[in-house]
């Protein structure tokens, strides 16, 4: 028989008790804790995360997470493809920004090669990202929203994600799981149309987006709910290693695109939005300004796409040097970092991700202490995990 | 034989409600009547919610079953009866059984009150508001023991939920229905009455419908009624027992097939039946709408071809729609559907014409029309607001509508006695 029972960490006055019936106290007991599993079959835990809360009343007294359905095994699959043969699986990881993804292994091979992508190449690698970036914001808005109870704005959100599908299947012909790039540059030229396209994506969104705030930004239940719910100040977020909105919220000042520039983030001018408080609300209205800021970059990218090859010379069995590279990127949810050793074979010796929904996952039972049941939800929202990358 | 047909021709020469006659055979016909309206109206509203809901959210709904998905609640409906019957092992099995019917009995005991015209209600009884809002409550037994039977964690929590916020709403609707309660007895007699059908003829005798007696006392107590009431039946923003995103379906959780139907339908018809107490405390009931201002014959006349003109508009849209149907060979059968309705729709609508169908169902009408108001804005109110957490509704209730009820309560008192007060003060 396996042992599924899962340890809490031992707490004065808990007594585990089994989580398929409702725990009755023993006589005279008085601890009147109950202990919920949210998950692994839960609407709103995005995914299969599974949730165990030892709850007081209503209150949340421990949090902890259990993860592990969703592992497929990526980094060690890694070990026996070659680089080019890997690539489609880090779309995997994070399904839901899958170009990022790309971006960032690419760019790690790219740099254990000692190669570059062509300025054309890295130009178009920066528009498709942010329209990545927009995207991942816009399920992330609407399933926050759909969680808080507010049912409306995800399908505004679909309508819009919708059309930045659209161009991403008309570059490369998919629309989820793109592998967009490839090591050392693009694979496809951009179709006839990509800038009308982007442009026209650019200067609908931006009322779209105001849509959004409409219904949200100032709605009274919204502000309520989401004002002051899971605070997370900038120390322990620094201590937590939580990068990503989650971070800027917090009032950290900190994304890859200006810190350690890549791809062609250097030649465009942006804002890093950050708020103060650390609450969900910050993180809600980072996230809104953040697409605003990715409009920007877009915008500014489009106009001048510089012409020239798409691809660099990178040989066809690709065998680095032996050696170790660390790289990362600012993805939609945070630092995605990927560190890969070569021993000088066609195939890596080691991928480790670094996954930012894992990392800013550990941060919930913090979040979480002495709010109530339907703040987990809303914490769980704000963190924007994909189990798919949590879990890889 | 003839003793027979005289008992039941009897009623129709009398101008009250079959109850307060005493004659069994219309009480009957009243009651099934009422009974298959109100299994039509939570039908049309399953359709309409989810039709309005997805234009609201910028899709079609159901479009497959039926012309613009028309049939599709009898398919679910069906769909419900087929399923398998599914009893949680752990759970309480007799009580698993009785709490949906304990929901549903109070769900539909309470429209024996509801008037619907000044002749057209089962009974009239001279509690009737206060039958109306015990009856109603008992729904909390129902969802208390689903939640307990069932041996759930979520169902238990759902159940908790939905009972102390049933329970604390209870407490502002009953104050915001005493002010409007008082205002009945603010006449010349000083006579008020429960009753619901006085309370809507009070409205007539008085010329004003209490939403705008004592600017803005009525509308502010209305205004409590109208939260509370969506508190009171846990529909979005206050549905925190069925929060799907928190507790999968609360308090319902482990019920499937027909027993699910059953909370389903007790769900609606308590909708409905709060938008009708709601409807008879402040909108005038059945009374047709600028009786003051567009007074006359004429204007009776006028107000009464109302629910003729209604139907014939609805069938006009269902022609229109018949004549948008792609012309495919595929869509037949929905295009023919879609114009059957169109007529049965246009048929109805003739026969409200008929003077002697017109001057008895304008009542029925209005009422509804009235009812079908509120239903809108419980659909409205579920696209667009997010839901609120259980302590900020608890804050709601008890420190801002509680508070503003008590307040409107002793305002009306005052403001409907100053005229006595003056009285006796300069009379004395």
């Amino acid at each position: 028989m396996p042992d599924n029972k899962h340890e809490m960490p031992e707490i004065p006055g808990f007594v585990e008790t089994s989580t398929l019936v409702v725990p009755r106290p023993e006589e005279g007991s008085k601890d009147h804790t109950m202990v919920l599993n949210m998950g692994p079959q839960h609407p709103s835990t995005h995914g299969v995360l599974r949730v165990k809360l030892k709850l007081d009343g209503e209150r949340v007294a421990r949090s902890e997470c259990i993860i592990g359905y969703l592992h497929r095994g990526v980094e060690k699959i890694a070990e026996h493809r070659s680089y080019q043969q890997f690539a489609p699986y880090v779309d995997r990881m994070d399904y839901v920004a899958a170009v990022s993804n790309g971006l960032g292994y690419c760019e790690a091979v790219e740099k254990l090669l000692g190669t570059e992508a062509p300025p054309r190449a890295r130009v178009v690698r920066t528009i498709l990202t942010e329209l990545q970036r927009i995207a991942s914001h816009l399920l992330w808005l609407g399933t926050h929203a759909l969680d808080i109870g507010a049912l409306t704005p995800v399908f505004y959100c679909f309508r819009e994600r919708e059309e930045i599908l659209k161009i991403f299947e008309k570059y490369c012909g998919a629309r989820l799981t793109t592998h967009a790039f490839r090591i050392g540059g693009l694979q496809y030229e951009t179709y006839d149309g990509f800038e009308e396209d982007t442009k026209r994506f650019c200067n609908d969104f931006a009322h779209k987006i105001d849509e959004y705030e409409t219904l949200l930004t100032e709605n009274r239940i919204w502000v309520g709910r989401t004002k002051g719910v899971g605070i997370l100040n900038a120390a322990d977020a620094i201590a937590l290693g939580v990068t990503g909105p989650v971070l800027r919220a917090s009032g950290v000042k900190w994304d890859l695109r200006k810190a350690q520039p890549y791809a062609a983030y250097d030649q465009y001018e942006f804002d890093i939005p950050t708020r103060e408080t650390g609450d969900t609300y910050d993180r809600y209205v980072v996230r809104m300004e953040e697409m605003r800021q990715s409009l920007r970059i877009i915008r500014q990218a489009v106009e001048k796409i510089p012409e020239g090859p798409i691809m660099a010379k990178v040989p066809k069995v690709m065998k680095p040097a032996v050696g170790e590279v660390y790289h990362s990127i600012e993805a939609p949810k945070g630092e995605l970092g990927y560190f890969i050793v070569s021993d000088g074979s066609t195939q890596p010796y080691r991928v480790r991700v670094r996954p930012p929904s894992f990392v800013n996952l550990q941060a919930l039972d913090l979040m979480c202490r002495g709010q109530l049941v339907a703040d987990v939800i809303a914490v769980i929202g704000t963190l924007d995990i994909v189990l798919g990358e949590v879990d890889r | 034989m003839g003793a027979i047909i005289q008992y039941i021709r009897s009623y129709l020469s009398s101008n009250q409600t079959p109850g307060a006659a005493g004659n069994m055979f219309w009480v009957f016909v009243y009651i099934m009547l009422v009974f298959a309206g109100l299994s039509v109206a939570v039908i049309a509203m399953n359709w309409l919610e989810r039709k309005i809901l997805a234009h609201m959210q910028v899709r079609l709904g159901p479009m497959r079953v039926g012309p613009h998905g028309l049939m599709q609640p009898i398919a679910d409906a069906l769909k419900l009866l087929l399923k398998e019957d599914i009893m949680p092992a752990e759970a309480d099995a007799l009580i698993f059984w009785i709490a949906p019917f304990v929901v549903v009995l109070a769900a539909f005991t309470v429209f024996v009150v509801v008037p619907f015209g000044p002749t057209h209600a089962i009974t009239d009884m001279n509690i009737g508001i206060l039958f109306m809002l015990g009856v109603s409550s008992l729904s909390v037994l129902g969802i208390v023991l689903a939640g307990w039977a069932s041996n759930s964690h979520y169902p238990l929590i759902g159940a908790l939920r939905s009972s102390a916020q049933m329970v604390s709403y209870e407490v502002a609707m009953g104050l915001a229905v005493v002010s409007a309660v008082l205002m009945t007895s603010l006449n010349a007699t000083g006579t008020g009455t429960l009753s619901m059908i006085g309370i809507v003829q009070a409205q007539q005798a008085q010329g004003v419908w209490f939403v705008f007696k004592f600017f803005p006392l009525g509308l502010i107590a209305f205004f409590i009624f109208a939260v509370a009431m969506v508190a009171e039946t846990n529909r979005a923003p206050f549905d925190l027992a069925e929060a799907e995103s928190e507790l999968t379906a609360g308090f319902h959780t482990e019920y499937s097939g027909f027993r699910w139907s059953l909370f389903f339908l007790a769900e609606y018809s308590a909708m409905i039946a709060v938008s009708s107490i709601a409807v008879t405390l402040w909108l005038g009931g059945w009374l047709r709408p600028f009786p003051n201002l567009l007074s006359g014959t004429s204007w009776v006349q006028a107000f009464s071809f109302f629910p003729g003109i209604c139907f014939l508009f609805l069938a006009a849209m269902c022609f229109y729609n018949t004549a948008r149907m792609p012309k495919h060979p595929l869509f037949r059968v929905q295009t023919i559907g879609l114009a059957g309705f169109g007529v049965a729709l246009a048929l109805i609508g003739l026969v409200l014409f008929v003077p002697w169908v017109r001057l008895r169902v304008q009542d029925i009408f209005w009422f509804s029309a009235k009812v079908d108001g509120f239903m809108y804005m419980y659909i409205w109110y579920r696209g667009t607001f997010p839901r609120y957490r259980f302590d900020q509704l608890m804050q709601i209730g008890w420190k801002v509508l509680l508070p503003m009820g008590l307040g409107v309560l002793i305002l009306t008192a005052t403001v409907g006695l100053w005229p006595l007060i003056q009285n006796s003060l300069w009379h004395p």
